[in-house]
């Protein structure tokens, strides 16, 4: 029996055990996130380290005489033990719901409904790993990381719900560099193609050759400027701070704010989306509860809806959508536009194309101003021409301005940014957003 | 629980050495939000990293399966890790890199944890953010405690032997005042920076409602305050935003996995380079740098790192000249320089890598408030709320939550949306005063590394106040 195999079949005894363990009067969500990976971290085209991870958590979310308490802990894969450790946990749970105080936004556990995926992928054997990547980058200076490997999500309840998700999937996500001058790239997905990544490969290599000249070096101003997906999604990425949580909102803590009061507008070529469709992960949150298989955020420049948990729909008495409880996009889609890719340096003219971005924050976010470097392959461009290189530049902008009345078009295609975050696990999701030209784009340092 | 010692003879043979670290880590999260329950819970996590060397690489597989089939398996994949990468491997390591180590090490705690219920610190919380509801314009308040007990119990076929354990508690209390479509947040010490090695002794309700009656105060007045001017002027920095400045513009650009190239992919690079330890004037003469996990309540503080490298306090800069960086035995072998004991990993499911600890500015002689009266115009800013550098950690932008004019050497009205920004180099020459009292702060979330691992820091810093830098508001 494989990982995958193992863990669905002790999952659902382990839960049920639980489950059954429970005393009038209570409910219970039991959750389970489980991983066998393998990552290989590589520098200067060889391996730095080299590490396999099979790990499995089971979270327990006890209601009891309208108290809540949560609690998660490591299980092991083998039933019997498993189960000990749930007896365990369950009279933690009990004693914290003795302890705590009433929770007023309880959100009442019910049947969401059963679902059962099991995607299985082809994933390289991890003994060719290393030789799949370094051969074909053989003569080039690269760093990244390897992660592949089946990844599973679990739900059952009291109440009879039950969902299971599991899927194998990779990324290769790595940078090429000459001296300090880099481009980056991902190659992910459920299957992995040797021909495939070595064409991926082959456009960084390409991509790297553009930038065999000497860097030009931009005084701080404004700049007509073209966003590559890679640049867009990590200002994307920015709208998980809480800027389309409707708790945040509430709290005053959404960078969104300003639109949702109608106080500020952004541009009506720009929508956004969360969007199930794209399958890069389950619809189920951790209750259980399915979202739509789409949901407007932006619709046109308009705010139509923030993300909103059961627990916020129940607090501040709206409507919920399946939102999980950090209230962020899981799956965020800015919709296309209608800039050709072979137009996009002629339409950009003289300015910046900017292929990536890096460590983004809010400056100030009542105003939705972000600040954040330019990273790797960003260029100098004259008359539709690219020119040179540049040093890396800082930017400090706003979303009512590069979102607004400064953003020009939207590329008619879009890129998947997978997710790639590892901390403490692997994740599910990511984005597909498109390009965009921004006119005036402000660069402080 | 399972027997470290009788699992590791039945595999010591199989491989030139190998080490078996167990890391049982409970975290227990309490938040009250406008006096009510909010966030609680409580997460148990726990595993075994085995290692082994072959043919000089290290390979690691990590289980939460800690029976002798999972650990059988997991020794298994970790020397297939090693084998199927010994002959790409970026070094030749071997038992240098994990010397002998034995002993062991405790946070020093007052109050054990286990004293203070759940129900004594809700009911401490309440009380604090009912002592932030101070006025209307109050929009919301929240009280935040997550406590961690983590033990770290390593041994290995060379006869090491290393038990650790670590009592952290960390506290954020928060409030969000509005008027109109002006909101600002004030917070005690930014986002969590309240964190250190204690016990429950950190409860103090006196001292917390205390602090919150401040802050919901602070979170007034930044409502009706000017935006911080547009200008280049002094800057008085205290050592909640020093801590930040310390950890982004010091500690990250002088770890050795960077300068190698490790981390390029991710986080970045630096722009130290190898040649310049001994040599570059890294700030003014008043800069003393130090890397020391021996302050016993710092967040960072232990005994050994993760390779059994003994850990002690090191100068990493010295009267502004950089002298050492922040590298573990592997490192300190690929670059051929002096390093540090800081070759930490997240967890039992991660590799180490270099990591800060406690990177702390030792202090000045001046006292804060010659600081204040040295200053014709400039800005006091307090508490992080946003950062932002480059992947070499050279043009940084920071952002602080409170900030206050400073007038003919008087502290005058109150700013808010203070920003500065700089480069790295020529901001630490530009430090011209450092005060002689000192206070210590961290963070628990430093993130870092491929597979990703978040992990503590700690930070004791001075008062400091800088010439000449760039300030700006909304």
């Amino acid at each position: 029996m494989n990982f995958t195999e193992n863990m669905k079949q002790s999952f659902h005894q382990v839960a049920d055990y639980l489950l059954g363990q429970l005393k009038n009067g209570e409910q219970a969500n039991v959750n389970l996130n489980a991983e066998e990976s393998l990552f290989v971290r590589f520098n200067g085209n060889k391996v730095r380290q080299n590490t396999h991870v099979e790990q499995r958590t089971l979270g327990l979310l006890l209601q009891k005489e309208g108290k809540t308490a949560h609690v998660s802990f490591s299980i092991t894969g083998q039933v019997d033990e498993d189960k000990k450790r749930a007896d365990f946990w369950l009279s933690q749970a009990r004693k914290e719901c003795d302890l705590l105080p009433e929770d007023p936004y309880q959100v009442p556990i019910k049947n969401n409904g059963t679902s059962d995926n099991t995607f299985k992928g082809a994933l390289l054997p991890d003994e060719e790993v290393i030789s799949a990547i370094t051969r074909p980058a053989q003569g080039t200076d690269l760093a990244g990381l390897y992660c592949g490997g089946p990844l599973i999500s679990a739900n059952k309840n009291s109440q009879g719900q039950s969902h299971w998700f599991a899927t194998e999937n990779f990324f290769m996500d790595y940078s090429l560099y000459h001296g300090e001058k880099a481009v980056k790239s991902v190659y992910a997905g459920t299957e992995w193609n040797q021909k495939d990544f070595e064409a991926n490969l082959a456009l960084s290599k390409n991509q790297l050759n553009l930038m065999d000249r000497p860097k030009r070096t931009l005084k701080p101003g404004a700049y007509r400027t073209y966003l590559a997906p890679g640049a867009v999604a990590e200002m994307a990425s920015m709208l998980s701070w809480g800027a389309l949580s409707f708790n945040a909102y509430k709290q005053g803590g959404s960078a969104l704010q300003k639109l949702a009061e109608k106080e500020k507008s952004l541009s009506k070529l720009l929508s956004l989306r969360e969007n199930y469709g794209l399958g890069l992960t389950h619809r189920f949150n951790s209750l259980g509860e399915l979202a739509d298989e789409t949901l407007e955020l932006i619709s046109a420049g308009e705010l139509k809806n923030f993300m909103t948990s059961s627990r916020s729909a129940k607090e501040y008495g709206v409507p919920g959508n399946a939102a999980d409880s950090y209230e962020a996009p899981r799956s965020l889609e800015i919709l296309p536009g209608s800039l050709k890719e072979q137009d996009i340096l002629k339409e950009l003219g003289t300015g910046l194309y900017l292929s990536n971005l890096h460590y983004l924050n809010w400056s100030d976010r009542l105003n939705a101003r972000i600040t954040g470097m330019t990273r790797y392959a960003c260029f100098w461009v004259e008359n539709g021409e690219i020119i040179a290189p540049i040093a890396d530049l800082r930017f400090d902008e706003n979303l009512y301005d590069c979102w607004g009345p400064n953003l020009l078009a939207i590329t008619e295609f879009q890129a998947v940014d997978p997710m790639v975050s590892t901390y403490e696990s692997r994740s599910f999701g990511g984005k597909k957003v498109p390009g965009m030209l921004i006119k005036d784009f402000k660069f402080t340092l | 629980m399972f027997d470290l010692q009788h699992t590791l003879s039945s595999l010591k043979n199989q491989a030139d050495w190998v080490s078996l670290r167990h890391v049982a880590e409970k975290t227990t999260f309490r938040t009250i939000r406008d006096e009510k329950a909010d966030r609680n819970s409580i997460s148990f996590d726990q595993g075994v990293m085995v290692e082994v060397l072959i043919e000089g690489h290290f390979g690691f597989a990590g289980t939460s399966d800690l029976s002798s089939s999972g650990i059988q398996r997991a020794f298994a994949k970790a020397v297939s890790m090693a084998k199927s990468a010994a002959a790409h491997k970026v070094h030749e390591f071997s038992l240098e890199h994990r010397p002998l180590a034995q002993g062991s090490y405790r946070s020093p705690v007052v109050q054990p944890l286990d004293s203070f219920s759940a129900k004594e610190i809700t009911d401490i919380f309440i009380d604090a953010t009912k002592a932030m509801k101070i006025s209307d314009k109050i929009l919301s308040r929240s009280a935040t405690t997550m406590i961690v007990e983590t033990s770290f119990h390593s041994i290995s076929s060379s006869g090491s032997e290393v038990d650790q354990h670590f009592s952290i508690v960390s506290t954020d209390f928060s409030t969000t005042a509005g008027a109109g479509s002006e909101t600002q947040t004030r917070s005690d010490s930014g986002g969590l920076a309240r964190c250190l090695q204690v016990g429950a002794e950190v409860f103090d309700r006196a001292s917390i409602l205390e602090r919150c009656q401040r802050i919901a105060e602070e979170a007034l007045e930044l409502v009706s305050a000017d935006n911080c001017p547009d200008t280049t002027m002094d800057l008085l920095l205290a050592p909640d935003q020093m801590t930040l400045q310390v950890h982004e513009s010091i500690g990250h650009p002088l770890e050795y996995d960077r300068i190698l190239g490790d981390e390029r992919n991710y986080a970045g690079w630096s722009f130290v380079k190898p040649d310049d330890f001994g040599k570059l004037q890294y700030g003014s003469p008043l800069m003393n740098v130090t890397f020391d996990p021996t302050i016993p309540d710092a967040l960072a503080s232990y005994a050994f790192d993760d390779s059994g490298h003994q850990a002690t306090k090191e100068f990493l800069i010295q009267n502004g000249l950089l002298l050492k960086g922040l590298g573990g035995l592997e490192s300190q072998s690929r670059l051929e320089l002096p390093g540090v004991a800081n070759f930490r990993s997240a967890s039992w499911n991660r590799a180490p890598i270099d990591r800060m600890a406690n990177i702390n500015l030792e202090p000045g002689t001046s006292k804060l408030e010659d600081m204040i009266s040295s200053v014709e115009r400039g800005v006091f800013m307090m508490a992080n709320k946003s950062w932002s550098i480059d992947d070499y950690r050279n043009k940084f932008q920071f952002g602080c939550e409170y900030a206050k004019l400073i007038e003919n050497g008087k502290l005058t009205k109150t700013l808010k949306n203070p920003n500065y920004r700089g480069t790295t180099v020529k901001f630490w020459n530009s430090l011209k005063a450092v005060s002689e009292n000192r206070e210590t702060y961290g963070s628990p979330y430093c993130g870092k590394g491929e597979p990703n691992q978040v992990i503590r820091v700690g930070h004791t810093t001075p008062y400091c106040l800088f010439a000449n830098v760039e300030v700006f508001g909304a």
